[in-house]
């Protein structure tokens, strides 16, 4: 109802039209047996003000200092970002299809194809997928269908990738009987190499390179890829985009980069808002490009010479290839990528990289803050980025809730996804804390600490 | 084209109160090989210059709030801002999906109740909010269905019915969950051939993807029918919610006979498109296939909202997004639910049939020519132009580029593909007739010029940024980036 615009009058001169004195009597072909029963459980409607109201106070809660990463990562967003992109011409478009009618987003797109190669260093870039676990599904399935050897249905998963990332890998390849190998991560919690090369079997299409990987860790990437290469498997990196303004970006490990590189582009100014919507990034070499699932906008011209955009490779598309598409894929996730090219743009390669910058000293002038605290101690002795493992001596939970009820979410228990990570933080530190937010962390910890112990 | 954001950057320029503050004599403690070697090369602007690209761009757009935008099959109506707006507020954005639950109660109340509102309106009990599109929607459906005849033992239905008609997510969906599709073809009036159809059930059937009313913009009137065969054969049957505008709150999918489907809250719960996406695909299911759901849903015990994770259902088909799926998105469609509540949920398919039905005869009486003229329209229809094709050599493509210039986007196109020359238009409820009207003038102009004038449709666009731009020169050079 809030939302028709149909004045009596315009029914009833809309009805005679049709020759009918009904509504109800545009129904008449479907069989009346069908009819809907009264649906009881929905609610009455509201207004504006009412919902409004009714919103804020179900929503009312004191802010919390989050310490939380885990995939999700809290960055100060610009104003101008939402403000921007929260335009009905981009909120309320539809996918480009009508070109002469969608240059902007069009344009916008294939501008964040551009900034996305540079931030990667890689070839070609699509338009986004749903979020970074299904970019990397994507990535796998892709892999399978370039590997060279027949038969090659493996894909090697580390297990310090995120394990929702392996939860998901494990859903939507599986369904085409692709299976996802272990790896191990050493002590350090970085990728095991040994194991690594043992498992490398001629079934075997590509392997997975998380950085950092989950727990924060930096791994020596270059090393892996090489592995990749000279076994013959194709290499997919999963990266953090904020951290590949300041690490080396998968398009330059070991010198000629991985073939595939995606990941979870949230960082890039789109709001935790409780796990979405966000977007998958997905990259890949020039020669892959065919086989790259999502849309794709390519630069051309109008009739007049003029220049212009479109989306390009429809055919590998499942509108036109139906059941012989890459991918199901349809959507992409436009306006967070219209939120992210305004992110990138207003940063600049400068700006993106100070952020890094800020976010690496910060997690590690949190790491120093709380080393010397007895009763806890860090747990993988490896370079960082966001995130730090630390091992607690006392039971981890009871800790978090009394943090919780202090104002402070101070990251996620480990173990709750491994029990070998018993009383294992996972803590993670952006560009947004102050050295107060984490002297406020340490001292609480301290406290909690001293009279536990 | 406005020049790219690149041609306006200057080396050195920089949104200065967006950079943090870092220190200028900070030691790194990394092996020198973990650096980025080469600087990063992206936009260097003002502010300013960001606001106004960006701006600018967004005036080349055609949108639904500014034009009329009539596209079938993609339900292009109005997107309530004050949901926007709600949504978009600080204490709904910082909450991170890893939050302990006890801080996220108000979060997991509004999904609970979303759940219970999408399973009241399909009547269907079971609801996963999880997928992020109508297409993974649709995997999970079939995935689903795939996952239920294995837990029985039943490892040789290999073969989903597709309609010719279906959207090609269909297909595509099903093959990646590793069926072999069966193409079922369509009578001259818009229903499912059902002598093709009963030739090609077998014992190997896994279930039929059904959108209803179909793409042709028809309800499917052998509903029943179809279903009983199906499930008689041992089959499932998903429906594809492409097309639920026409029918929600007036007839629930479980009554039709449907087992799983997926809703798009992008077109019939009113969340913006955005340029092509996010999308959100939650799917509901029958009783015998709740226990195969997406991990993990919101579940209610004693007052405390908490999430049912892959722990507690071991047979779920599993994970299908890092988190919960597009929340922000879910969070719309539930407060666009809660200010339509039951009646004005119900009246969305009246006015969306009304105005469906006007354009058609108003377009038919002109001289358009209906795809199934004997049928009524649901909340979309099919003109076809193939007469004008031989008359005039003017085009679908052609008409569709020209209402461009009237200010009106336009339909969706060659869609389905069976159709000729076709055009699936699909106003909604949310357009007034006047707007309705401008449209019907806009149609029977060029109709008019399709005579006298026939270039003025085969080279239109004239009054956009761009005239026709050159698709295959696009696919054979590939510049993809700058």
């Amino acid at each position: 109802m809030p939302f028709i615009p149909h004045t009596q009058e315009d029914e009833q001169q809309m009805l005679q039209v049709l020759g009918v004195s009904k509504i109800e009597e545009l129904f008449k072909e479907i069989p009346t047996e069908l009819a809907s029963p009264e649906l009881k459980n929905l609610p009455s409607g509201m207004t504006e003000m009412e919902l409004t109201r009714w919103v804020r106070e179900l929503f009312c809660k004191k802010s919390m200092l989050n310490f939380i990463g885990a995939g999700a990562y809290e960055h100060h967003i610009p104003a101008a970002v939402w403000e921007i992109a929260g335009r009905g011409e981009w909120m309320t478009a539809y996918t480009p299809y009508q070109a002469e009618a969608s240059q902007g987003s069009l344009q916008l797109i294939y501008e964040y194809q551009s900034m996305m190669t540079r931030l990667l260093s890689m070839d070609v870039s699509n338009a986004s997928l749903y979020d970074g676990a299904t970019a990397l599904a994507e990535a796998v399935l892709m892999a399978v269908r370039l590997s060279k050897k027949n038969q090659a249905r493996v894909v090697l998963a580390p297990k310090n990738l995120h394990p929702h990332y392996r939860e998901v890998l494990k859903t939507i390849t599986g369904q085409q009987n692709i299976h996802c190998e272990e790896i191990q991560f050493n002590d350090k919690g970085q990728v095991d190499q040994f194991d690594l090369i043992q498992k490398i079997t001629p079934e075997v299409a590509a392997m997975i390179i998380p950085q950092p990987n989950f727990f924060g860790v930096i791994d020596d990437v270059h090393a892996l890829t090489r592995i990749a290469k000279e076994r013959g498997i194709l290499s997919i990196a999963v990266v953090n985009p904020i951290a590949m303004a300041m690490l080396s970006p998968p398009g330059e490990w070991d010198e000629t980069g991985v073939d595939i590189a995606c990941g979870e582009g949230q960082p890039l100014g789109i709001p935790l808002s409780f796990g979405g919507p966000y977007f998958g990034f997905l990259s890949c070499k020039k020669e892959h490009v065919r086989q790259l699932p999502g849309r794709l906008v390519g630069r051309t011209q109008d009739l007049e010479g003029r220049c212009g955009f479109v989306l390009t490779l429809q055919a590998r598309e499942q509108h036109i290839r139906r059941g012989k598409a890459t991918s199901n894929i349809c959507t992409n996730q436009g306006l967070m990528v219209t939120a992210a090219s305004i992110y990138l743009s207003l940063l600049g390669g400068t700006g993106l990289s100070k952020v890094a910058q800020a976010c690496f000293e910060n997690s590690h002038a949190c790491f120093h803050a709380l080393k010397n605290i007895s009763g806890m101690r860090p747990y993988f002795a490896s370079p960082f980025f966001h995130e730090q493992t630390w091992k607690f001596e006392a039971d981890l939970p009871p800790i978090l809730n009394r943090l919780q009820n202090l104002g402070i979410q101070a990251g996620i228990h480990l173990g709750e996804y491994d029990p070998q990570f018993k009383n294992v933080l996972l803590l993670c530190v952006t560009e947004t804390k102050t050295t107060e937010d984490i002297k406020r962390l340490a001292d609480a910890l301290n406290t909690i600490l001293q009279e536990l112990l | 084209m406005t020049q790219t954001i690149f041609e306006k950057s200057a080396r050195g320029r920089c949104a200065h109160a967006q950079v943090p503050k870092t220190n200028p004599n900070a030691a790194f403690d990394l092996p020198a090989h973990q650096f980025r070697k080469r600087a990063l090369t992206l936009p260097e602007l003002s502010e300013l210059q960001v606001v106004r690209h960006f701006t600018k761009l967004s005036r080349r757009n055609f949108s639904i709030d500014t034009h009329f935008y009539p596209l079938g099959s993609c339900t292009m109506k109005y997107n309530p801002r004050g949901v926007h707006t709600l949504a978009m507020q600080d204490a709904i954005l910082s909450q991170h999906p890893l939050s302990p639950v006890e801080s996220s109660q108000a979060w997991m109340r509004c999904l609970f109740e979303l759940q219970n509102m999408l399973s009241e309106i399909t009547g269907m009990p079971g609801v996963s909010l999880m997928p992020m599109a109508g297409a993974q929607g649709e995997f999970a459906g079939v995935a689903m269905i795939r996952a239920y005849h294995q837990s029985r033992g039943d490892f040789e239905r290999n073969e989903m019915l597709v309609p010719d008609a279906a959207h090609g997510t269909n297909p595509a969906s099903a093959v990646q969950c590793g069926f072999v599709i069966k193409e079922i073809p369509t009578e001259k009036n818009g229903n499912l051939n059902l002598n093709a159809l009963k030739a090609a059930i077998s014992e190997k059937t896994a279930g039929i993807m059904l959108t209803n009313p179909s793409t042709l913009g028809v309800f499917e009137t052998d509903i029943l029918k179809i279903s009983e065969w199906i499930h008689q054969a041992g089959g499932l049957l998903y429906y594809d919610g492409a097309n639920f505008n026409a029918l929600v709150g007036r007839v629930r999918s479980i009554d039709m006979g449907f087992d799983v489907m997926h809703l798009n809250l992008h077109k019939t719960f009113a969340t913006p498109h955005g340029g092509g996406g996010p999308g959100s695909g939650p799917v509901t299911v029958c009783e015998k296939l709740i226990p195969f759901l997406p991990a993990p849903r919101v579940i209610e015990v004693g007052g405390q909202y908490q999430w049912l994770t892959e722990k507690e259902c071991p047979q779920t088909i599993g994970r299908l997004a890092g988190f919960y799926g597009n929340s922000g998105i879910l969070l719309r469609a539930y407060f666009y639910m809660k200010l339509l509540g039951r009646e004005g949920i119900q009246r969305i398919s009246r006015y969306a049939t009304l105005n469906a039905n006007y354009l058609l005869k108003r377009l038919s009486d002109a001289g358009f020519e209906a795809a199934f003229p004997d049928r009524l329209a649901s909340h979309e229809f099919i003109l076809t132009i193939k007469n004008s094709a031989k008359s005039f050599g003017v085009t679908a493509l052609d008409v569709a580029k020209r209402l461009l210039d009237y200010g009106f986007h336009a339909p969706t196109m060659y869609f389905p593909l069976l159709v000729p020359e076709c055009l699936l238009i699909e106003p909604t409820e949310t357009e007034d007739k006047q707007t309705l009207d401008q449209f019907i003038e806009a149609m029977i102009s060029i109709l008019k010029e399709q005579e006298t004038r026939p270039e003025l449709l085969k080279n239109a666009p004239h009054t956009l940024p761009v005239r026709r731009l050159d698709e295959v020169k696009a696919a054979r050079e590939l510049q993809v980036a700058d």
